[in-house]
């Protein structure tokens, strides 16, 4: 049985609306992210979960009871906010305290539970101090066992980590995850970073102007994109523009490419063909272009650490492909250098466009 | 060995000059205040005695303290719900409270008191003739600007939202909120527009005369009247009151630091 349940989850400020009617189950342990730029409603999914918002309409069941109308002090759910939400006035094993204070816990089973939470995140020798006194890291992760402490049903977390830098938010989204399976807890995470979502949850659920586009696991949200935007949101990718040719093929801007996924659609059809840069092969020019590669020079190689990313144009500029190859391969082919791109035809996602009328035509370079 | 920070001479030169300008007039009060009331003769402690050993002097003082604690009681319960509901839910009122809070500075105490008098006239006995009444309902709305002005503030550098919504996802009610999370949080604004009601009240004539009441202020007025060297002793005991009242606000205001293991830092 799923532990969460939102159902035809609307909701609207003025004439504005934030949620267009959400369904989605989670199951008991799960970790699902809510994936999506801002204003996409994620936050606004995560706050009528936890009460702190009214739906316009629809339904929110945990545990298979209605708490659309509860209050969230009553909800039992856990929650780590983006902004620091220490309690200023407590220390580090206070503040963790305090859900069982308000339980009414007896003060050493409180001060026990408190101390083994902040145990677990990795602060027992900070428990005397003041939120003043820990860096942002440290304050989340105080919130996060503050969060734990009260054995909630559900763990929410609102981009928690957006406020720390880079190396910390690595660090802490990897505790993160390793807390959530050492718990079992069942955890709604809503960010704006797809590396972030990818990397930890169960499930990704890419949201787009009050909707899910998509949802599933990292890989098949990676590898198998539904829409266009999930595309576009999700990871680098090539979107070609083309029309299906003959047997298994394309017609890129006047370039016949062959793509398995091709086969079986009406000729003519008008496509987004979907290219990970990681599977485009780049090497230098011998004079000889092979049947589906695409001949072109290098515009730009930039340094990404062990990968570098190639951004290669045909002569006339009409096509335009990104290829991220090794490092070690890249350093010879500097801007300029004539080189033939090509990917396997079994690697591309083909979208058909033919329901799309208003989808806007792409713009030819790959992000 | 952190080098010592060295001091430019035109500071020196204008902290002696802020200084003197502070604490010239109390010397001379204080001088002033040690002369013999008879012989106007230094040095004497006679002043402070007689003021001391005056049962109006602790029956004006205790009145007027009892007065400010009630006003401070009652601006605190009425106005840190209500600032912190504002700031929480409508924001957009803020500038409409902010200019009300402006009126009691707009409209001339002797207007105010006039006008109250005339209000609460009907009013029971026991409110309209009784300083803890009259008195007190007329400074919570003297004690509005300096009390709301400082809760404002002290609200403002918190963050109200999360604080609230961190405290009810842990399972906190709204009064639990309140008292446990919010409240100790703007203790020093609270405690800072506290004082400034205690101070207000302390010195406040016009109302207390009018109004007919024999407050402390009123007292004070009567022996710089009636009594040449000792209103320097009441000058300087007054004083005495208001820095006993500001050194109270630090130390609680101090109270707040935790206690950090060696090498945890």
């Amino acid at each position: 049985m799923a532990v969460v349940e939102l159902k035809q989850l609307h909701r609207r400020f003025g004439e504005v609306v934030a949620l267009a009617g959400i369904d989605l189950d989670i199951g008991t342990g799960e970790f699902v992210s809510l994936l999506g730029p801002s204003g996409c409603g994620k936050t606004t999914a995560l706050r009528l979960v936890a009460g702190f918002d009214r739906p316009t309409s629809g339904r929110v069941v945990i545990d298979g009871q209605d708490v659309t109308d509860v209050p969230p002090n009553r909800r039992d759910i856990g929650m780590v906010f983006q902004a620091y939400s220490l309690f200023p006035n407590m220390t580090a094993v206070r503040n963790v305290e305090f859900g069982l204070r308000v339980r009414k816990q007896r003060g050493a089973d409180r001060n026990r539970r408190a101390l083994e939470l902040l145990d677990l995140v990795g602060l027992a020798q900070a428990a005397n101090r003041y939120p003043h006194q820990l860096s942002g890291g440290m304050q989340q992760r105080v919130a996060l066992a503050r969060a734990l402490a009260i054995e909630p049903r559900l763990l929410l977390l609102d981009e928690p980590l957006s406020a720390l830098d880079a190396k910390v938010r690595v660090q802490l989204r990897e505790e993160i995850r390793r807390i959530q399976l050492e718990l079992g807890i069942t955890t709604i995470y809503v960010t704006h970073d797809q590396e972030e979502a990818l990397s930890i949850s169960d499930r990704v659920a890419v949201m787009s102007g009050g909707q899910i586009e998509q949802i599933g696991p990292p890989a098949e949200m990676y590898g198998s994109p539904a829409t266009p935007f999930v595309a576009e949101f999700i990871g680098t990718m090539n979107r070609l523009l083309a029309t299906v040719g003959d047997d298994g093929s394309i017609d890129y801007a006047g370039l016949r490419l062959r793509v398995d996924a091709a086969r079986g659609l009406p000729r003519g059809e008008r496509v987004l063909c979907l290219v990970r840069p990681e599977t485009v092969e780049v090497v230098r020019a011998n004079g000889l272009v092979a049947e589906g590669a695409m001949a072109g020079e290098v515009l730009s190689n930039t340094f990404l650490g062990s990968t570098s990313r190639l951004r290669v144009a045909s002569e006339s500029g009409e096509r335009s492909i990104t290829a991220d190859i090794s490092t070690a391969q890249g350093v010879d082919l500097v801007v300029g250098t004539k080189v033939v791109a090509s990917f396997p035809p079994d690697s591309p996602r083909l979208l058909s466009l033919a329901d799309e009328p208003m989808f806007p035509v792409p713009d030819p370079d790959s992000r | 060995m952190t080098p010592r920070r060295r001091i430019a001479p035109s500071a020196v030169v204008w902290l002696f000059l802020g200084s003197a300008y502070f604490l010239i007039p109390l010397l001379a009060t204080l001088l002033f205040s040690l002369r013999n009331d008879q012989t106007a003769k230094c040095c004497t402690l006679a002043n402070y005695s007689y003021i001391l050993h005056d049962p109006d002097f602790w029956s004006t003082i205790k009145l007027s303290f009892i007065v400010a604690l009630e006003t401070i009681a009652i601006t605190v319960a009425l106005l840190v719900p209500t600032v912190y509901w504002v700031h929480l839910k409508v924001p957009r009122l803020r500038p409409l409270i902010s200019f009300l809070a402006l009126v009691p500075f707009v409209v001339a105490p002797i207007i105010l008191v006039v006008g109250l008098l005339d209000v609460y006239r009907g009013t029971p006995e026991w409110f309209y003739a009784q300083p803890y009444g009259f008195l007190a309902a007329v400074y919570v709305v003297l004690a509005f600007p300096f009390m709301y002005f400082s809760l404002d503030t002290g609200f403002r550098s918190i963050d109200v939202h999360t604080l609230t919504e961190a405290s009810q996802s842990l399972g906190a009610s709204w009064p639990t909120t309140l008292w446990r999370v919010i409240l100790p949080n703007i203790k020093a604004a609270a405690l800072a527009g506290s004082f400034l009601t205690l101070a207000i009240v302390m010195g406040e004539f016009t109302i207390a005369s009018l109004a007919q009441f024999k407050t402390f202020s009123v007292y004070v007025q009567y022996i710089n009247q009636n009594k040449t060297y000792p209103a320097g002793a009441i000058t300087l005991l007054a004083f005495g009151i208001t820095w006993a009242a500001m050194l109270a606000l630090l130390a609680v205001g101090r109270g707040r630091q935790a206690p950090i293991t060696e090498g945890e830092k």
